[in-house]
């Protein structure tokens, strides 16, 4: 089968699948929603852009409020089903925005993780391999830990600490414009061991908002609003439409770097360019919902059992099956009476069905 | 002559201090195979990886068709050459045909995420002519290493380039894949293509190569066709032991033996260097000519048959021979030749040799101060004359040392210390 017609059946069925997962995700909570409820209240909720315009806002910088320019996006809501009000507010507001942005939280985990693992030729790459997790971790917590030391709020905090990471990362790796991705590996889990522990020293500073910052650290989408969903969705959209036109780079690269470099690949350059994508990719993601582990490591394994090492087809179905992935675990996550942080659950669930499936199919890639 | 399709100009490389290329120039026509030899270390794997574009070189051009590889990019310089590399094992699973795929990496868009119609015939003309195509839907992995480096010859014959460069393409495989993977390169080489391959077996580079570049120490030691590097004048020094050249009887191309005897080089020390004749031909002949090379003497032979071994191994060594055609009795003038030969000798090594009817290898066993005998057959089986050659045989026996191949120096001592001391009493 060509390989269009596999990568079309593949994303139609996941993207089906996570669909029904958003929707059935929707009617669990404390009050019970029969599916065509949350069905409608979903759809009256789709927004199509009709506009921009933009107003002067004001920016808190470094405690100063400064003039800001902002865009304005105007919507047009095509859908208009009359159900209770309540039932709308509980999906529309509560609900949905956290439903999606685990969606979308998993689905740059999962391509971001494709991407490492394929980059680094590495089974235990995950998209936290150079130490992107860890610096948005030393964001986070110390925003929560001592507030008055950092000038900005705490998802900010957390994306520069990521990016800041991974850049330095990349720059004690390189050397005369070359970065050896072994090296990388090594200098990245130098530098997650160095910030694990600033950030255990933040933790033991933090007083009482230690727990605040032990729940960040688990990974969670607690208390997720739209506004979370307006920053991380678009990114993550342009950032993963940005990585796929490299999928076939990434199939070369798997060859080897010499061999990628005979047919053509600009092996230093890729590298870099995929290094930065993913990277920002998994930042994008993890200042919003904390380290959640596990997702871009396992996923982009099943789906390599399942669809084949194939980057065109493994890089939208990897992101696909995370986003599923973490819809159905943080569903479990908060219908648990006493709420899990959604990163205990994707460990849990995930270990056992990736040994599963190791011990099932002898595994010999990656 | 046509322009040539590659041109490598003073090209020199370093890594660190050691200069592993030190102003390599060499040119390969379409329509040519030129195999790469030399020892490891030579600086082959370095040369191809200049001229496929991994490494820039320090100093000097590269360029095929007129174009420099330093006016190239990436892209552009892999729609030139097309590189099959050492080693084809692949730890994913992807099927061959999407390998053979990859090939057509440098001729698509960015925005392509398909394959083109022009993709498709390269990709099955590629399948077709490596013998690969029924098995175009198994995983690269689950292939021999035969079956997977004809799968890589595939994608760069998809690469559609002018220049294939091949970095030991058969130093993992059984011989029968060895001969087929350069079979099918010999095939391919032609149609305006040309080939250059770092190829470690000297005889299969021989064989299947137009011409020979022998690399050593970083500099080209010896170019042309394989007969005219495949010499121990060229091969010793660059191989740093001794070797033979002698013609294939199989396929009448040079191969070549390293290390005949102990694999040291002649140098003269450590023995008198002894005038030693070698009577006898066919594989014993040739081991004995070629030990006693090792081992610093100056060995002659004769009468040898046209064809034989023995005769090979001393023309690639170059010593003075006797010699007769390959059918009908031994040519008098020959015996005449070796007689004159024996006279200037200390020692005779009657090697294996037939005794017929006119016994002329006892008349040249007997003619020297001292005699080595080499028995690897029983007598009987190699005495084609009467009772009395026997007895005589038996006589120059008990004056004689007799000794394997492998002690064949220490035994040439003796018979030389045996034959003093015989002389003085």
């Amino acid at each position: 089968m060509r390989i269009r017609y596999r990568v079309a059946v593949w994303s139609g069925l996941l993207l089906a699948a996570l669909v029904a997962a958003v929707l059935a995700s929707a009617t669990i909570g404390p009050v019970e929603l029969r599916v065509p409820v949350v069905a409608k209240a979903a759809l009256n909720a789709v927004g199509i852009p009709v506009g921009l315009g933009t107003s002067i806002g004001t920016a808190s910088i470094a405690g100063a409020s400064l003039p800001w320019p902002t865009v304005d996006v105007q919507y047009a809501y095509p859908f208009a089903f009359q159900i209770a009000p309540t039932s709308e507010l509980i999906v529309r507001s509560i609900r949905l925005p956290r439903i999606v942005l685990g969606a979308t939280v998993g689905f740059a985990l999962g391509g971001a993780g494709t991407v490492m693992q394929g980059f680094f030729r590495n089974p235990m790459a995950d998209p936290s391999i150079i130490g992107v997790s860890t610096g948005a971790a030393v964001g986070a917590v110390a925003t929560i830990a001592v507030p008055m030391a950092v000038p900005f709020g705490l998802q900010t905090a957390a994306f520069l600490g990521a990016v800041v990471t991974a850049s330095v990362v990349y720059l004690l790796a390189t050397e005369g414009g070359r970065t050896p991705v072994a090296t990388l590996l090594l200098a990245g889990v130098a530098v997650q061991t160095f910030l694990g522990a600033v950030v255990s020293f933040l933790l033991l500073q933090s007083g009482e908002s230690l727990e605040e910052a032990v729940y960040w650290l688990m990974g969670n989408l607690y208390g997720a609003g739209w506004a979370d969903v307006g920053a991380t969705l678009p990114a993550t959209v342009v950032l993963f439409l940005a990585l796929v036109p490299f999928a076939r780079d990434l199939n070369v690269l798997m060859l080897g770097e010499k061999d990628a470099q005979t047919l053509g690949i600009p092996v230093e350059w890729t590298k870099r360019l995929l290094l930065a994508l993913s990277s920002l990719l998994t930042a994008a993601a993890v200042a919003v919902a904390g380290v959640i582990g596990f997702v871009g490591l396992i996923v982009p394994h099943v789906m390599r059992l399942i669809v084949g090492p194939d980057h065109r087809l493994l890089l939208p179905t990897s992101a696909l099956a995370g986003a599923l992935f973490l819809v159905v675990t943080d569903t479990i996550a908060r219908a648990n009476p006493q709420e899990l942080p959604v990163g205990i659950v994707t460990a849990a669930l995930g270990a056992p069905f990736f040994l599963f499936l190791l011990r099932r199919r002898e595994v010999h890639e990656l | 002559m046509s322009e040539p399709l590659l041109s490598v100009t003073d090209v020199s490389a370093a890594f660190g201090d050691a200069r592993v290329l030190d102003s390599v120039s060499l040119a390969v026509r379409r329509g040519e195979f030129v195999g790469l030899v030399g020892p490891n270390g030579a600086g082959k794997t370095t040369l191809l990886r200049t001229i496929n574009g991994v490494r820039d070189p320090d100093e000097g051009t590269v360029s095929v068709d007129g174009d420099r590889r330093a006016d190239c990019s990436a892209r552009e310089w892999s729609r030139r050459v097309a590189t099959v590399p050492q080693d084809t094992s692949v730890s994913f699973s992807f099927r061959v045909a999407d390998v053979v795929e990859m090939g057509r990496a440098p001729h698509r868009r960015r925005t392509q995420f398909g394959t083109t119609e022009t993709d498709r015939r390269r990709i099955e003309d590629a399948l077709e002519l490596t013998n690969t195509a029924d098995m175009r839907d198994r995983p690269i992995d689950e292939l021999s290493g035969g079956e997977r480096q004809r799968v890589f010859v595939a994608r760069a014959l998809a690469q559609d380039t002018p220049l294939l460069a091949l970095d030991e393409p058969t130093a993992s495989l059984d011989v029968n894949h060895q001969v087929e993977i350069l079979r099918l390169v010999q095939a391919l080489v032609g149609e305006g293509r040309a080939a250059l391959g770092a190829i470690h077996d000297l005889e299969l580079a021989a064989r299947f190569c137009d011409r020979l570049v022998l690399l050593s120490d970083g500099g080209i030691r010896a170019i042309g066709p394989p007969e005219s590097v495949l010499r121990s004048e060229a091969l010793d020094p660059a191989f740093e032991t001794t070797t033979v050249a002698t013609t294939n009887p199989v396929t009448g191309t040079p191969t070549v033996t390293a290390g005949a005897g102990d694999g040291t080089p002649a140098d003269g020390t450590g023995v008198d260097a002894e005038r030693v004749h070698v009577v006898g031909g066919g594989q014993v002949g040739a081991r004995a000519i070629a030990t006693l090379r090792d081992a610093g003497h100056e060995p002659s032979a004769g009468v040898l048959r046209d064809g034989d071994i023995a005769l090979e191994t001393a023309r690639s060594l170059a010593i003075p021979v006797a010699t007769t055609p390959a059918v009908g009795p031994a040519d008098s003038d020959a015996i005449a030749a070796a007689h004159d030969l024996v006279a200037d000798a200390a020692v005779v090594v009657l090697a294996d040799a037939d005794i017929g009817s006119r016994q002329w290898t006892l008349d040249l066993a007997e003619g020297a101060p001292a005699t080595v005998l080499i028995e690897a057959r029983p007598l009987a089986e190699r005495l084609y004359a009467g009772e009395r050659a026997r007895e005589r045989y038996e006589r120059l026996r008990e004056r004689s040392v007799t000794a394997d191949l492998d002690a064949l120096p220490s035994a040439i001592e003796t018979a030389v210390v045996t034959a003093t001391r015989l002389a003085d009493d």
